[in-house]
């Protein structure tokens, strides 16, 4: 409960992580954007990249190396990554399923589709699973209120969920057939 | 028939692409008032066309415009709210899919009648793949001419970028948006000063919604007395409704403001009723902040005339009998929902989105939460209900930003009207865990 207000950070990479040339180009874009001197502003475009190039989630090492690149103090970065719910500051799954339980998507079901995918995964939301597949979590209403219930996993919106969808979209990550 | 000026092309093949939005008319707008009109003229327009902010607020978007300040040598900013989050809307997601050059031709547009030489698109972090929809449109423009430098020729500069946040209602509030793009926690600034005298990095800064910025193109083609005919009274124009919940048919309409609320539900245009044969229970008329309304005040106000779809219909009778048009975000209820159950569902969300500034919103959000929840799971005694009056009371108007009423609204109004409800799950707590109350009673009028 009340995400935006005090989370701890403790969790480590052990290598300083480094972008490659291609992401390296595509944050000086992003900082290109903003007038000399606010490069600050990019800051959490460049923590969805990190996040997206060092494996999902936000380490101390990846926000150090985030501060330098904008030349801002390292507490400015987690103090940003700790605020924004879609920061994952541990580990996570390769795949974070995140399940919306807000009024709309209740009133047509989320909850049972919730419940279904523990039971499938055999994990609680909040959990990942023991091969490091999937982890579960619910979210706050994404948006997609007419086509409920959904989940986001990534840049992608699965709507209109049933048992059998949610058999199938579990089925497609696992034989990592992505392309939806 | 609806009329739709927005959504006017949404179904044609390959309208998200420049060339056919081109061949459909687009960018018109730019051409005129880049070529015809001067920035005040264009501001006059969105005046005479009656505008108001689709964001939710419902503020008169020439009105908020004139407010700009403009000293000398200070660059201002148009920011677009692409932030959508309150429950309930996804209307502006809709039309960023499906038709991304219409709001870039109204940022050019409106950039140019604010005086913005550089404008931003703030998107929620969630929508990350619009974010790549407007990117590559915003390219197509930028390769035809219509943004960068001296546009058509007329001397006129314009840069347009799009910004995620990353994940927090709260960054809707547009002071909140603001420290968002400066990469900041998104906590609300004290007004005054207000954004249009110190915004974006201290300089004066315009934020509106997605669909008040798309409007102005229609408005520039038209002209704004045009626009002005369209909807009812004060309500003008057409709005973007996401329609949730227990229907036949949800998703997102445009609609012409002044319809029936009972055409929009029932109607075979729009939403054609509540799902599975089942009744209608109760509405959120325009996203989970606004009040809640009981079947017998969905259709009819309280002195028995039709509801509409306009700002002042859905108001009507105040928090006392009505609620508000809010985002458009209308949600409805069957007979099989609880109302307790759903109210404490929106508590957890202000629980989770409040930014944890202001102490009555803080505590009191979580308050809410926690007493709602014991009320819904059979633990509850008839003090909490009042003592959720009591905190309603203490955080609503006591915050530096709205989320503390928005929060306060819903829980106040769901008492107000489903009290009964309330009070069964104290009394009858065994029953109450098992299955759902059904529609609450019309209370009989006191007169």
């Amino acid at each position: 409960m009340s995400s935006h207000k005090h989370t701890p950070i403790s969790a480590r990479h052990t290598e300083k992580p480094s972008f490659n040339a291609e992401q390296m180009a595509e944050v000086q874009r992003v900082i290109a954007q903003y007038p000399e001197g606010k490069s600050k502003s990019a800051l959490i475009r460049i923590l969805h990249m990190a996040e997206e190039a060092f494996g999902g989630w936000l380490s101390i090492e990846t926000m150090d190396y985030v501060a330098e690149i904008l030349k801002i103090q390292p507490i400015e970065v987690y103090e940003v990554a700790t605020f924004y719910t879609m920061f994952n500051i541990e580990p996570v799954g390769k795949y974070v399923f995140e399940v919306c339980h807000t009024g709309p998507c209740m009133l047509v079901g989320s909850d049972n589709i919730i419940t279904y995918i523990e039971n499938k995964l055999g994990i609680k939301v909040g959990e990942t699973t023991k091969d490091g597949l999937f982890t579960l979590k619910t979210a706050e209403c994404l948006g997609a209120c007419g086509y409920a219930p959904m989940l986001q996993c990534g840049k992608i919106f699965h709507e209109h969920l049933t048992p059998e969808k949610v058999d199938q979209i579990i089925e497609a990550y696992r034989s990592g057939n992505t392309n939806f | 028939m609806g009329r739709r000026i927005l959504l006017e092309h949404d179904n044609v093949s390959g309208i998200e692409t420049y060339e056919v939005y081109r061949k459909q008319g687009g960018y018109r707008s730019v051409e005129k008032a880049i070529k015809k009109m001067s920035p005040e003229q264009v501001v006059e327009e969105v005046q005479k066309s009656g505008l108001r902010g689709r964001g939710g607020a419902g503020f008169p978007t020439g009105m908020k415009w004139s407010f700009i300040a403009k000293p000398e040598g200070v660059p201002r900013y148009l920011l677009c709210n692409a932030d959508e989050s309150e429950p309930g809307t996804f209307k502006d997601r809709y039309l960023m899919e499906k038709i991304p050059h219409l709001l870039i031709e109204g940022m050019i547009v409106s950039s140019y009648a604010l005086g913005c030489n550089q404008s931003y698109i703030y998107i929620r972090g969630e929508y990350m793949w619009i974010l790549d929809i407007l990117e590559k449109a915003i390219a197509e423009a930028y390769a035809n001419g219509w943004l960068g430098k001296n546009i058509l020729g007329s001397g006129f500069n314009l840069d347009l970028s799009v910004a995620p946040g990353g994940g927090a209602y709260i960054c809707g509030e547009e002071t909140a948006l603001i420290e968002s793009l400066e990469g900041k926690r998104g906590n609300p600034r004290i007004k005054p000063p207000f954004p249009a005298v110190k915004g974006l990095w201290g300089c004066p800064t315009v934020v509106n919604n997605v669909e008040s910025i798309a409007a102005v193109v229609p408005i520039v083609n038209d002209g704004g007395e045009e626009y002005a005919k369209i909807g009812l009274g004060k309500s003008t124009g057409t709005k973007l409704i996401s329609a949730s919940g227990n229907l036949v048919r949800p998703g997102v309409y445009e609609i012409e403001m002044g319809i029936t609320v009972e055409e929009f539900i029932y109607g075979d245009e729009w939403c054609r009723g509540i799902a599975n044969g089942k009744k209608l229970k109760a509405c959120v008329p325009g996203g989970s902040s606004v009040p809640i309304l009981p079947h017998y005040l969905v259709c009819k106000t309280a002195t028995g005339e039709d509801r509409l779809m306009t700002y002042e219909s859905l108001a009507d009778g105040g928090f006392a009998s009505g609620s508000m048009l809010g985002s458009g975000g209308f949600i409805v209820f069957d007979e099989d929902q609880c109302v307790v159950r759903n109210t404490w569902n929106f508590a957890r969300f202000y629980a989770h989105e409040s930014c944890g500034q202001c102490s009555p919103c803080r505590e009191g959000t979580g308050w809410m939460e926690k007493v709602l929840n014991r009320l819904e799971h059979g633990q509850g005694n008839m003090r909490d209900i009042d003592l959720l009056a009591e905190i309603n009371k203490k955080i609503e108007g006591n915050t530096i930003c709205p989320l503390g009423d928005a929060a306060a609204w819903p829980v106040a109004a769901a008492i107000r009207h489903f009290r009964e409800e309330f009070e069964w799950h104290v009394n009858d707590r065994e029953t109450s865990q098992k299955r759902n109350y059904g529609l609450v009673k019309e209370p009989s009028p006191i007169k």
